[in-house]
């Protein structure tokens, strides 16, 4: 994995840190899987007014702060993401 | 809208928006609770009638003014109150993990919405009422933010006793928020673990100790139109310099999940009926308008008797970008309150 994202980090992407070439085959806002369901409304979620809340990789609820301008999510396994706005997979 | 002779009264009119326009705009006197609930019983075909007599009303007895504030979770999840809309309550099955902001992260986030030339940053905390050690990061918190960032620091910490106001008017603290958040005959269907009394009884104590009074509530969880109507005249009984306006986000886990975002045009005229009850607070759009009224309905709600907005994000949500309601404002002509003008 790449090491965690500084949270204050200015250049903090709407996508997160996740290292995408790591399969995520979780929800990031229902942690379910991406495959038994039909996520539309999650991703709306997603996309709007919700961090996400659990681990794309393991499905793991994460510890999230939301500051003013972004949101920094940890997974106990897989490390620290950080975002500006809307997550995206 | 039918002709009407122009020399009768608005009384004889009957109409609920030519009698707000002699009282409310001309007079300075909120609408009563009937008043108010004949405001959000009109039909959706008189909203934008209803919408500008609010503005008008904001106009007159606020200024074009606009209060913009930022808010930050000093203290997440973990909470041992089961207020239903709320994904922070340690009783619910909620996505939220419980997490602390330390002092530096927290000094990070004044400086952040001081840029947004925001004159007003509160810090949160999701407690029942703060202990010791949450004072005390209070306490660490104000010093490093007042030393290092010119702005307003307001506290939600929920309720307090009369030695905690004390301590907080002593910080500096300028303004104390706790919410109603709905009606009395409709909080113990939100809210079993206190009283909407307990909560009245914390912002009588702030008040009396000199801090500003923010006390708003959720629109859409489940209150009838009368009860939104008791819950405006309620708040301006209590004559608060500030009233947030909230609109439900269902939160998954939460008791409130089942429910739907408040409708546009409904939360709209909830806008507009505020405000002609209250026609010299503060209003502040706050969570919940992103789902709710998306970007054309919050030109809507700045333009019909809003004026005052949260930036950026908000506790556990995400707002707008800044940037994008700061544009929104200089869009519609409306200048940012500078900081000395709150004091």
């Amino acid at each position: 994995m790449e090491p965690p994202a500084d949270p204050r980090d200015p250049q903090r992407s709407g996508a997160g840190a996740v290292d995408e070439t790591v399969e995520r085959p979780f929800c990031a806002w229902c942690g379910r899987e991406q495959a038994a369901a039909d996520h539309t409304a999650c991703d709306r979620r997603l996309a709007t007014v919700d961090p996400p809340r659990h681990c794309p990789v393991c499905a793991r609820r994460m510890v999230v702060q939301v500051d003013p301008v972004g949101w920094t999510a940890r997974c106990s396994r897989h490390g620290e993401s950080a975002g500006t706005h809307g997550f995206r997979r | 809208m039918t002709a009407v002779d122009p020399s009768t009264t608005a009384e004889e009119t009957g109409d609920i928006l030519a009698v707000a326009r002699e009282q409310v705009l001309e007079r300075g006197e909120g609408l009563s609770q009937e008043q108010v609930l004949a405001v959000l019983q009109l039909p959706t075909d008189r909203l934008s009638e209803a919408l500008a007599l609010a503005h008008e009303v904001r106009m007159r007895w606020c200024g074009p003014e606009v209060e913009v504030e930022g808010i930050v979770s000093l203290k997440t999840g973990g909470c041992p109150e089961d207020c239903h809309f709320c994904s922070q309550s340690g009783l619910f099955d909620s996505p939220v993990r419980a997490a602390w902001l330390d002092v530096d992260r927290l000094v990070e986030a004044a400086k952040q919405t001081a840029k947004t030339g925001a004159t007003e940053f509160c810090i949160v905390a999701a407690v029942r009422g703060p202990d010791a050690k949450l004072m005390e990061q209070v306490r660490a918190g104000i010093a490093a933010i007042r030393a290092e960032v010119d702005i307003n620091v307001a506290c939600s910490l929920g309720m307090l006793t009369q030695e905690q106001v004390d301590e907080l008017a002593a910080m500096g603290v300028h303004r104390y928020n706790h919410n109603l958040e709905t009606a009395r005959s409709h909080f113990p269907e939100v809210v079993t673990t206190h009283s909407w009394e307990e909560r009245w009884e914390t912002l009588q104590m702030v008040r009396a100790a000199g801090m500003e009074v923010c006390c708003g509530g959720i629109v859409g969880m489940g209150e009838t139109l009368e009860q939104r109507a008791e819950f405006a005249v309620q708040l301006a009984e209590l004559e608060p310099d500030e009233v947030p306006l909230n609109f439900l986000i269902p939160n998954p886990g939460t008791p409130f999940a089942h429910l739907e975002v408040p409708q546009g045009a409904d939360a709209l005229m909830t806008v507009a009926a505020f405000r002609l009850a209250l026609p010299r607070t503060v209003l502040r759009f706050a969570g919940g308008r992103e789902l709710t009224l998306g970007d054309l309905g919050a030109e809507q709600g700045m333009l019909g008797g809003v004026n005052a907005i949260i930036v950026g994000n908000y506790l556990t949500n995400l707002g707008r970008p800044a940037e994008q309601d700061l544009d929104m404002l200089e869009t519609l002509k409306m200048p940012i309150k500078a900081l000395n003008d709150t004091l």
